[in-house]
C-alpha cells in the first residue's frame, strides 16, 4: 500500500490570501485588476440578492429560500473560469453560478416567485434555477444525482470530440450517497473532460462533516478512484479560482477529471426552514464569520489600492439598482397559466393528458394559496 | 388525556415503544441532536443516547439497508426518510430486500421495521418534497402500507407497526402534521392495522380517502350534505393489507363509491381499490365507480392546488356520482 505524503494535496489546504490582505507571493497569479473587481462584485452581489430575498420570504411574499452566505466563493470563481460552451450540474448552492455566467437576473427571480416568468413554468421550490442559456442543467431537490450526469456529459463531450468540460457540484453530504461512489467510479474509469467540487461547507442541515464521512478529508476519497485531487480554501476567491481554472483548462485539453474539496462554511440556515441555533455554536459561526470571503478579498483590493470606499459605494449602488430593477420587473407577475400544469410531461401531449387537461380547463380555477 | 399534535402523537408513540421494547431504535438523517427536520423524533437522543437514536450520513440506501440488517439481527428498526419524495435511492433495498426477506428465506429471516416518511403536498414543496408513493410500496409483495389521518391514529398505529413482525411503510401526511390536534391519551395504546374507519356515516355515496386527502373528502362530503346527498366517508388507515370488507359493507349500502387520493391517477392505489370493490359488489352498483386524484403529471410548485385533488374537485364527481 502506497502511504500518502502529508503534503499531497488532496490533505492540505490550498490558499493564496492570507489572513492580513496580503496575497502568497508564491501563489499569487497576479490577475488583472479588472478579474479581481469581477470577483469582488459578483460575490457581493450574490450576498445582497440573498439578504434581500432571504428578508421576502420573512416577509411571506415568498415561499422559501435558499441562501448561500459564506459560500459565494466557489461559485463566483467557477463562473469566471468556465467558457460558454461549457456545462454546470449545479447542487443546493451553486445556482448563482449563471449569474456570474450572464444569465438575467430577472428570469433568475422570477424563478423564486414562480411566477409566469420563471422559465421553469413555477414547477419547482424557490433556489432552483436552470437555464439552458448557460448550460445550467436542472436539478431536481434529490441529493446526489447530478453527480454522475456531470460524468455523462463529460463523456458525451469527449465521444463528440467538442472542447467543452462539464462541472458537476456537490455538498458534503452528497458525497454519503451512492450516486458519488458512481461517479467517482465512472469519471476514474473514462476519464471525461469532468470536473466535480464539492463544496464542504460543514454541516450537511444538522449533521456535522465528521459525522458524515470517516475520512480524513474529502479530496482524499479521490485517490481510491484514480483521480486527481484537491483541497482548497472555498473561502479564498483567489485559490478556489486558480484551483478550478486549472482543473477546468487541464479538462479541456484532455488531461482528464479532477476531484476538488472547497473547504467553506454555511453561515446561514440551511434554507429559510432552518434554525441552526438547535444544532451549533455561535462561537463556529463567528470564527467562520472572521474568514468571510468577501471580507478576506476586500482587505486584499484595499491593500493593493484596487478598491476604495467610492469604488465600494459605486459598486453598491449599481447592485442596488440592478435589484430593484429586476424585482420591479417579476415581482407582481401573475402564476404561470393553468394549461401548464400538463405541459412538458411529455414532448407532445398524450391522449389521457388531453382528456384530463380538457376536464380541468373546464373547472373553475383553484384558490392559490398565497405565497 | 392530553389535545395533541400528529408531530406529538407520533413522538410519544417513538418514546413508549423504546421505553417498552430496548430492540427499538430510531436512524435516519437530521433525527438525533436536532429532532427531524419536523421535529418528530423530539428529544429521544437526549433520553436514549447515540446508540438507540442514530443521525446517519446523507444516504438513504445505507439507512434502510443497516437497518434490515438490524431488524434481521432481532432490532426493531424505525427508520426515517426525510421526504418520501427521497426515498427512491433505498428502493432497491425496499423493495428487493426488506419485502422479500422472509419469503425468500422460507420464514427464517424476516424484517420487522418500521420506515417512517412525510409525504404529500399542500406545503408548498414543489416537485419533489410533496409526492405519494404509496402504489409502488402497496405493488410490492410482503410490505405494509399505513397512513393515518389524524394524531390518535398516528399514535396507536405507529405503535401497532412497530410491534409488528414485518416491514411497515408508515405515510405521514405532513399537512396534518401540526394542522390538527386532539385529545390523545398519554399512556401507550394499539390499534389494530388493517382495520378501516367509517367516520361520517351517510346512505348516498361511499367516499374512500386516507392522510391529508380524508379533510378534503369530509369538506366536500359536508357541501355536498347541504344539496340533500349523504356521503359516508372512510378513512382507509392502513392502505395495505386493505381492509376490503369495510369498504364492501358501505357500498353495498350506497351503491356508489369515490376513491380520493393525491397520487397520480394512472395505477394510483384508487384503481385497485375501485376494482377489488367492483369484484365483490358490481351487482350493487348504480352509478360508476369514481376517483378524484392527482393529475397524471408531476407534482407543480405554484400551481399545487390545482394539482391535488381538494374539496372543490371531489364536490362536482360526488353530485355526478349521486345523481348518475
Ligand atoms: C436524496 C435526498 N435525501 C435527503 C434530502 C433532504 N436534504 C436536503 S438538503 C440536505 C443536506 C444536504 O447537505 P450537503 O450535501 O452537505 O449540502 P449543503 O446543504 O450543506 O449545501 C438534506 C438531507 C434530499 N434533498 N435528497
Amino acid at each position: 500500500m502506497r502511504t500518502l505524503p502529508p503534503d499531497d494535496p488532496t490533505l492540505t489546504l490550498f490558499s493564496i490570501l492570507r489572513e492580513d490582505g496580503t496575497a502568497d507571493p508564491q501563489q499569487d497569479a497576479f490577475l488583472p485588476r479588472e478579474t479581481l473587481l469581477a470577483m469582488y462584485a459578483q460575490m457581493l452581489r450574490i450576498r445582497r440578492i440573498d439578504e434581500r430575498m432571504l428578508g421576502k420570504q420573512r416577509q411571506g411574499k415568498v415561499g422559501f429560500y435558499g441562501t448561500i452566505t459564506g459560500q459565494e466563493a466557489t461559485p463566483v470563481a467557477t463562473g469566471l473560469s468556465l467558457s460558454p460552451e461549457d456545462w454546470v450540474f449545479p447542487a443546493l448552492r451553486e445556482a448563482a453560478v449563471m449569474l456570474v455566467r450572464g444569465f438575467p437576473l430577472s428570469t433568475w427571480l422570477a424563478q423564486v416567485y414562480g411566477n409566469e416568468a420563471d422559465i421553469l413554468k413555477g414547477r419547482q421550490m424557490p433556489s432552483h434555477q436552470s437555464g439552458r442559456a448557460v448550460n445550467q442543467v436542472a436539478w431536481s431537490s434529490c441529493i446526489g444525482p447530478q453527480i454522475p450526469q456531470a460524468v455523462g456529459a463529460a463523456m458525451a463531450a469527449k465521444a463528440r470530440g467538442d472542447r467543452s468540460v462539464s462541472v458537476g457540484f456537490m455538498g458534503d453530504g452528497a458525497t454519503s450517497q451512492p450516486d458519488f461512489h458512481a461517479a467517482m467510479t465512472m469519471a476514474g474509469i473514462h476519464r471525461p473532460p469532468v470536473v466535480l467540487i464539492c463544496q464542504n461547507n460543514h454541516w450537511s442541515i444538522s449533521v456535522p462533516t465528521e459525522k458524515q464521512t470517516a475520512s480524513a478529508t474529502l479530496a482524499v476519497k479521490a485517490h481510491a478512484y484514480g483521480l486527481r485531487g484537491v483541497r482548497v480554501d472555498g473561502n479564498d476567491v483567489l485559490a478556489v479560482h486558480h484551483v478550478v481554472k486549472e482543473a477546468v483548462d487541464r479538462a479541456r485539453d484532455g488531461g482528464g477529471p479532477t476531484f476538488i474539496e472547497s473547504l467553506t462554511y454555511r453561515m446561514g440556515p440551511h434554507s429559510s426552514s432552518d434554525d441552526p441555533t438547535r444544532y451549533r455554536s455561535q462561537e463556529e459561526v463567528e470564527t467562520w464569520a472572521k474568514r468571510d470571503p468577501i471580507a478576506r478579498l476586500e482587505r486584499y483590493l484595499r491593500t493593493a489600492e484596487i478598491l476604495d470606499d467610492a469604488t465600494l459605494e459605486g459598486l453598491e449602488a449599481g447592485i442596488r439598482a440592478e435589484l430593484d430593477a429586476a424585482l420591479a420587473e417579476v415581482e407582481e407577475l401573475g402564476p404561470p397559466a393553468r394549461a401548464t400544469v400538463f405541459e412538458d410531461v411529455f414532448a407532445a401531449l398524450p391522449p389521457h393528458l388531453q382528456r384530463q387537461q380538457a376536464q380541468f380547463l373546464a373547472m373553475p380555477p383553484a384558490q392559490l394559496a398565497h405565497h | 388525556m392530553t389535545q395533541k399534535n400528529m408531530v406529538q402523537a407520533i413522538n410519544e408513540a417513538l418514546r413508549l415503544e423504546m421505553q417498552r421494547d430496548g430492540r427499538v431504535v430510531v436512524l435516519g438523517e437530521d433525527v438525533g441532536k436536532v429532532g427531524g427536520v419536523f421535529r418528530v423524533t423530539q428529544g429521544l437522543w437526549d433520553e436514549f443516547g447515540d446508540d438507540r437514536v442514530i443521525d446517519t450520513p446523507l444516504n438513504e440506501a445505507g439507512i434502510i439497508g443497516t437497518a434490515i440488517g438490524m431488524a434481521a439481527y432481532g432490532m426493531r428498526p424505525v427508520p426515517e426518510i426525510q421526504f418520501a419524495d427521497f426515498i427512491y435511492p433505498a428502493f432497491d433495498q425496499i423493495v428487493s430486500e426488506a419485502a422479500k426477506y422472509r419469503y425468500r428465506s422460507g420464514g427464517e429471516y424476516t424484517c420487522p421495521m418500521v420506515i417512517r416518511t412525510p409525504y404529500g403536498g399542500g406545503i408548498k414543496g414543489g416537485a419533489y418534497h410533496s409526492q405519494s408513493p404509496e402504489a409502488l410500496f402497496i405493488h410490492t409483495a410482503g410490505l405494509k402500507v399505513v397512513c393515518p389521518s389524524n394524531p390518535y391514529d398516528a399514535k396507536g398505529l405507529l405503535a401497532a407497526a412497530i410491534q409488528d413482525d414485518d416491514p411497515v411503510l408508515f405515510f405521514e401526511p405532513k399537512r396534518v402534521y401540526r394542522a390538527v390536534k386532539m385529545d390523545v391519551p398519554d399512556e401507550a395504546y394499539t390499534l389494530p392495522l388493517g382495520e378501516a374507519k367509517v367516520v361520517r356515516p351517510g346512505e348516498d355515496v361511499t367516499v374512500v380517502a386516507w392522510g391529508a386527502m380524508l379533510y378534503e373528502a369530509l369538506s366536500a362530503a359536508e357541501t355536498v350534505e347541504a344539496q340533500g346527498i349523504s356521503c359516508e366517508v372512510v378513512d382507509l388507515r392502513t392502505l395495505w393489507p386493505l381492509d376490503l370488507e369495510s369498504i364492501v359493507r358501505s357500498v353495498e349500502k350506497t351503491g356508489r363509491i369515490v376513491v380520493v387520493h393525491e397520487a397520480p391517477k394512472a395505477c394510483g392505489f384508487g384503481a385497485e381499490i375501485l376494482q377489488l370493490v367492483t369484484e365483490q359488489s358490481f351487482l350493487h352498483f348504480q352509478a360508476p365507480p369514481a376517483r378524484v386524484t392527482g393529475w397524471d403529471t408531476p407534482f407543480p410548485y405554484t400551481l399545487e392546488n390545482e394539482y391535488l385533488p381538494l374539496a372543490h374537485r371531489i364536490v362536482p364527481q360526488l353530485i355526478a356520482t349521486a345523481n348518475y
